[in-house]
Formats: C-alpha cells, sequence, structure tokens
C-alpha cells in the first residue's frame, strides 16, 4: 500500500514530527497526573476527614471526566500544538487565547518546578534514612530540570517513550500495593473504623474545603491535547490516550484513597509528605518499600517530563503566532522540537524550584489549571452553537450535551470556593496578573499578531456569522 | 566525605553539562540555519494536506 500526499507545501518547512501513538498520549496525561496519586491528594483527608477525602476523590473525578470528554472532542477537532490555547483562538478569540496560552505556561512551569522541589525532599529523606543529614538538595533540584529539558530538546519519541515506561511502573507499583495488601502482605491489618468514629470531623465544610486537594489526583490530564501536533492520528489518539489516562486515574486514585485510609490513622495521612510510601512502610515489606519509593521518584519524573513537553508547546505555539516574539516559534531542524521554548523555560523553572514553598507554587498551579477548565465550559458551549455536529467532522463527540460542561462548571464554583477558604490572597493576586497580563497583550502585543493567519481549520463559516 | 556529598558533586556536573549541551546546541542551530526556516512552522499543515491511500 501506498500513502500518497497529494498536495505538497511549495516551500520547505519545518514541523513538529509526527511519530506519537494512542499509548504515548497515555504516557502524557497520566505521567503529568499521577504525582498527585503519590503526594498532595491526602490533605483533602487532613481538611475533612476519610469521608470527605473519598468525597472530593470523586466529585474531583467527576469534573476531570468532564474535562476528559470536553477536551477530547474539541481537540480531536483542533489538531496543534497549544492545545487549549490553538481550542480558544478558533473558538473563542485572540485574547481568550493570550489568556489560555498563559494559564497552561503557568500551569505546567509551576508544577514542573514542584516535582523538581518533590525529588530534592525524597532524596533528602532517602539520605536522612541512610544517615547522612543536611544533603544539599539544590544540585539534584537542577539536575532533574536540566535532565529532562535536555530529553524535551533532543526529541518527543524519546521523552514520551520514557514517561511511558516509567508511568507505567509507578501506576503497577500502586496496583501492586493493593493486591498485596488485599493478599495480607501488611503487617498491619486494614483498619476503617474512623469512618464512623470521625465521619465527618469538620462538618459538611470540611468536604468543600477538601475539594481543593480532590484536584490533585487528576490534575493535569488535560495535558494531552498538547501533543495533538505530533500524533500520527489525532482524531483516534487524542480521545483514546485520554479517555484512557482518566479512567487510568480513577482506578489509581480509589485505590490509593482506599490503601492510604486502612493502614495510616487519618490525622497522620492527613500531613503526610509521601502517603503511598508511609503506607507501603507500614506494612514492614521491604519489596514493596522499595517498589513504593521508585513509584514515587518515577511518578515525579514522570510528571516534570511531561510538564515540559506541554509548557514548551503552549509557548511555541503562541510565538507562531506572534502572540509572543516569533523567535519562539521556531523548530529544530534535526530534532524536530520547539527548542528555543524548551530553552527558555528552564531558568524560569529554576527561579520557582529554588526561591519558593512547594505549597505556594502547587497552589499557583492548580488556580492556573482550574481558570483553563472554566474556560473549558464556555469554550464547549461555544464550539457546540457555532459549528453543530452536522457542520465538522469530529474524532469524537461527547454524550450528554449540555450536561458535562454545567457539571464542570458548577464544580469549578465549588473548587474556587475551596481555594479561596485556604488561599485567597494568591486566588487574588493571580487573578490581577492575568489582567495586567490581558491589558498588556491588549494595548501592546496584539498590533504584532498576523490576525489573518491565525485561524488555520479548514470549517466552514460559523453559524451566526 | 560519603557517597552523598559525592554524588552533589555528581548532579552539580551533570547539570553544568545537559545545560551546555542544550545551549551550544541552541548556537550551532541558530548560527547554521537561516532564522525563516526555523521558523518556517505553520498550524494546520496535517488539515490542508490531503491524503490519498492506493492499495
Amino acid at each position: 500500500m501506498a500513502n500518497v500526499t497529494a498536495t505538497a507545501p511549495a516551500t520547505e518547512r519545518l514541523q513538529l514530527l509526527r511519530v506519537l501513538g494512542p499509548a504515548h498520549i497515555w504516557a502524557l496525561g497520566v505521567g503529568i497526573v499521577l504525582v498527585g496519586e503519590y503526594m498532595g491528594w491526602n490533605f483533602s483527608v487532613g481538611k475533612g476527614g476519610m469521608i470527605a477525602g473519598l468525597a472530593a476523590c470523586w466529585v474531583a473525578g467527576l469534573l476531570y471526566t468532564c474535562v476528559a470528554m470536553i477536551d477530547s472532542e474539541v481537540t480531536s477537532t483542533i489538531a496543534a500544538a497549544g492545545g487549549q490555547y490553538a481550542q480558544a483562538k478558533h473558538i473563542v478569540g485572540p485574547l481568550m487565547a493570550f489568556n489560555v496560552g498563559l494559564f497552561l505556561v503557568m500551569a505546567y512551569t509551576m508544577l514542573e518546578a514542584a516535582n523538581a522541589i518533590t525529588v530534592g525532599y525524597l532524596l533528602d529523606t532517602v539520605a536522612g534514612m541512610m544517615g547522612h543529614t543536611g544533603l544539599n538538595q539544590k544540585p539534584f533540584i537542577i539536575l532533574s530540570i536540566m535532565f529532562l529539558a535536555w530529553l524535551n530538546f533532543r526529541g518527543v519519541l524519546a521523552t514520551l517513550t520514557f514517561n511511558l515506561v516509567i508511568t507505567a511502573i509507578a501506576f503497577l507499583a500502586i496496583i501492586a500495593l493493593f493486591v498485596s495488601v488485599q493478599l495480607g502482605a501488611s503487617a498491619v491489618a486494614m483498619d476503617f473504623s474512623a469512618i464512623t468514629t470521625a465521619p465527618l470531623p469538620y462538618g459538611w465544610i470540611g468536604i468543600v474545603a477538601a475539594l481543593h486537594f480532590g484536584l490533585w489526583y487528576y490534575l493535569g490530564i488535560e495535558g494531552t491535547c498538547q501533543a495533538a501536533e505530533e500524533v500520527r492520528s489525532p482524531a483516534r489518539s487524542l480521545p483514546y490516550g485520554t479517555m484512557a489516562g482518566i479512567m487510568t486515574l480513577l482506578i489509581a486514585a480509589t485505590m490509593t484513597w482506599y490503601v492510604c485510609s486502612g493502614l495510616l490513622p487519618w490525622e497522620y495521612l492527613g500531613q503526610a509528605g509521601t502517603p503511598l510510601f508511609d503506607a507501603a512502610r507500614v506494612t514492614g515489606n521491604t519489596g514493596l518499600m522499595v517498589l513504593l519509593f521508585v513509584g514515587t521518584m518515577f511518578s515525579t519524573l514522570a510528571s516534570a517530563n511531561g510538564c515540559i513537553n506541554d509548557a514548551s508547546r503552549a509557548w511555541f505555539s503562541m510565538g507562531r503566532d506572534r502572540y509572543l516574539p516569533s523567535w519562539f516559534g521556531a523548530v529544530h531542524p534535526v530534532y524536530r522540537t520547539p527548542y528555543r521554548s524548551i530553552v527558555f523555560l528552564v531558568p524560569i523553572a529554576l527561579i520557582f524550584a529554588l526561591g519558593a514553598p512547594l505549597d505556594q507554587v502547587v497552589t499557583f498551579s492548580i488556580l492556573s489549571g482550574l481558570l483553563g477548565y472554566t474556560f473549558m465550559t464556555f469554550n464547549m458551549v461555544m464550539f457546540r452553537r457555532k459549528w453543530p455536529l452536522e457542520t465538522i467532522k469530529r474524532g469524537y463527540v461527547h454524550p450528554l450535551h449540555p450536561l458535562p460542561t454545567i457539571v464542570l462548571l458548577t464544580l469549578c464554583a465549588a473548587a474556587y470556593f475551596a481555594v479561596f477558604l485556604g488561599y485567597g490572597t494568591q486566588l487574588s493576586a493571580m487573578m490581577c496578573f492575568y489582567i495586567v497580563a490581558s491589558l498588556w497583550f491588549h494595548f501592546r502585543r496584539y498590533r504584532f499578531v498576523r490576525r489573518g493567519d491565525q485561524f488555520t481549520m479548514p470549517w466552514p463559516k460559523p453559524q451566526g456569522y | 566525605m560519603d557517597i552523598w556529598n559525592i554524588l552533589e558533586y555528581v548532579a552539580w556536573a551533570l547539570s553544568a553539562m545537559f545545560g551546555a549541551l542544550m545551549l551550544m546546541n541552541l548556537i550551532r542551530i541558530d548560527t547554521t540555519y537561516d532564522n525563516e526556516l526555523l521558523a518556517s512552522s505553520r498550524e494546520g499543515e496535517i488539515e490542508v494536506t490531503a491524503e490519498r491511500h492506493q492499495i
């Protein structure tokens, strides 16, 4: 069978390489997120107890299922690097697109910095267990960012194949812990008595407060669509990879809550640094301890790796459209990666990783993500209104529209309230930052944008225009 | 000096190496190739390129 291209480009152009399949998309999405199972989600238990932790796990799961469905439909139609940025550009308008691009870059760069900080913390813990005190974490933080940036610089196939392997190991580690505990490998019996003795220690408001940290279970799954320009078959691979990813995460999240809540007292679990590793330590099984430590390290590296990939694609797309200096829109002639964007974002990640506290960095990442999810709701409504189902071909059509959109918007509102309860100042500061950036774009930057070149999809005129 | 102190130095050295590799490659590419070619990527190429499959 021959595969003949009917119309070749008139001039030579460097494009990102189309080499990825659905498994790489799964690895990108789950890889970014799975670290949230290994740490962070458990603060939801601290905010509201065990039941609140489980409610947050499933409510956030519902939120992200809506995100995955909505994203799959739009991205299977707009196969462009930049993901939600390209969606906003085509469906809403330039100012929204600029903001969404910034949400993406901020969310992923902050998460990358948080992961690098965590690598340093984990190695410090191991050094402490081996009797070495006062480990200098900085070289390890810098090395994790530098190595992963270099990997991303060298090519997307190697980067996401690496992510596939380490993400699969980290996921299998959670399953191994769950199965081992079920088969009686733990020295300590599972104990869920706190569900009846302290069902909601802080009342119903505890469930709302827990939602903030419930987002950690799934934060970043929407990153799959950043690879839209590098998959062989976007209409097939993106929905498959994304939906398989959210299913994986729902399973991993529920198992994680079950094992950790059964093995660790909820008062300890609510403030633990590495809950899955701690649960493995409680079992007294050395093999499980080693496996879960490896899983923790791998999930952290996979997340940072995926974040570098996604942040650079969003930055690259904005440069290519001249929303940012066009210098960033360059593709490496050999490796076919957005190499300038990758290198440019390295010092920014280092500044946050070395100079900002972990909880602040993660909160800024969550807030940027949340703003992006809110955008998805009205983006979806506008997409279906402007281009109804019969007008353009979609790789995936999500069911029950507009119910997922309404559910997503409602849950986003609840999540904003939950974040406001704990981090009101950061929420306000973040909003101010985006307002100032929007003003800069509107008054200073938009004049450089080639307005006619922005709309690249061969779609019919939108309805009503 | 124990193994962790040595690992710290190794991490510093590797970080510098990866940073230098990226920077040197960036400079080499930017000075070798025309910027117009490097920034020639366009969004939506797959959509405007129709594929015909022949058996």
